[in-house]
């Protein structure tokens, strides 16, 4: 019976992570590529995809390597561009938090990509939910080691100009903003995001703008809270 | 690859797992199982994804030359065609993809 339930959520679970798995194998080769060309071969990807396992600070990674930056730059740096997986985990509380089997790797696994199909799914009943969502985490986690270990097992026999491919995680971060900029009526946090970085970039140089950024996005979307709040207390009142 | 470079290659793997690793499993830390929210965290919730995704772009874009020979034309012509592609066909992949090689295109031959 335990067999029939794990092929079950296999079967409904595979076809929902296709797009992630095109996604995926292309934006991870192109990583596995980029690790390569930068000194830093097959091992180093499958470490990064396997315990890091996070596409854009990977990318920025590579940067991080290659210049020999101080591991704790690294590691502020990656709170600052995860900061955003702390409001997925917010999203996933209710049904995450009270699952009993691979709750630890299911938190874990959850990238932007994985985030996208898993809130947006409702499981049917008769189906084992959490092999769903452990299917659905460890296919898309697969695929991602797969091709980063693929481009850069490539990447030595690489022969034409790769100047220019790590536009793709530019491009990513373009497809995502534009995505949500086309679902999302109230502009203001988008703008609050691009706006404060921009200054902050002129004020503080692009080496140190993103510690003063974060803090500026802070406090202007408190402000934006406060004035809701304040609208709302008239409204009542 | 050198000691020092195994060594901080090892320290910066560790160092950017450990930080992943908070981002993910601290809400489940501080909220456990019927706890609430305060009202502000739920704001941060719905605005900050938003907010991040801009502050990531200018991330990328923040080394673009403005005064150089060509203004950072390759990179404005390379986010301006992602952006009309995807508001078009909103096919992740094709934007993507289509970007990237145009922008390698852009820098390779065009653009030299």
């Amino acid at each position: 019976m335990m067999e029939n339930r794990k092929k079950a959520a296999f079967r409904y679970a595979f076809p929902r992570t296709v797009p992630v798995m095109v996604g995926y194998l292309f934006l991870g080769t192109a990583y596995g590529i980029l690790m390569k060309v930068n000194g830093y071969g097959c091992f180093w990807a499958l470490a990064m995809s396997l315990l890091v396992y996070a596409g854009s600070l990977q990318y920025v990674g590579v940067t991080l390597l290659a210049s020999m930056a101080h591991p704790l730059y690294g590691f502020l740096m990656g709170l600052m561009i995860n900061a955003r997986h702390l409001f997925y985990g917010i999203s996933m509380l209710g049904r995450y938090r009270s699952l009993k089997r691979f709750r630890t790797y299911l938190i874990f696994s959850l990238t932007d990509e994985t985030f996208s199909v898993v809130c947006s799914e409702k499981i049917p009943d008769a189906l084992d939910r959490e092999w769903v969502y452990l299917w659905i985490s460890l296919l898309n986690q697969a695929y991602w080691v797969a091709g980063s270990v693929a481009g850069s097992l490539a990447g030595g026999l690489i022969t034409f100009n790769t100047k220019g491919l790590d536009f793709a995680l530019t491009a990513l971060f373009v497809v995502i903003f534009t995505d949500q900029w086309k679902h999302q009526k109230d502009h203001r946090p988008a703008l609050t995001g691009v706006a404060a970085s921009v200054l902050c970039v002129l004020i503080f140089g692009s080496g140190n703008f993103i510690i003063p950024a974060m803090v500026l996005i802070l406090a202007v979307l408190s402000l934006q809270y406060r004035g809701k709040q304040k609208k709302e207390a008239e409204r009542v009142g | 690859m050198d000691r020092a470079m195994v060594i901080n290659g090892i320290c910066m793997v560790a160092a950017l797992a450990a930080a992943t690793m908070i981002t993910r499993f601290l809400p489940f830390v501080i909220f456990p199982q019927g706890k609430k929210m305060p009202g502000f965290m739920e704001h941060l919730g719905k605005t900050l994804p938003y907010a991040a995704m801009g502050l990531l772009v200018v991330y990328c874009l923040k080394d673009v030359n403005v005064s150089g020979n060509f203004h950072g034309l390759p990179e404005f012509l390379a986010v301006a065609a992602i952006a009309v592609v995807h508001w078009w066909k909103e096919n992740t992949l094709l934007s993507i993809g289509a970007g990237t090689v145009l922008y390698m295109v852009l820098v390779q031959i065009v653009f030299v």
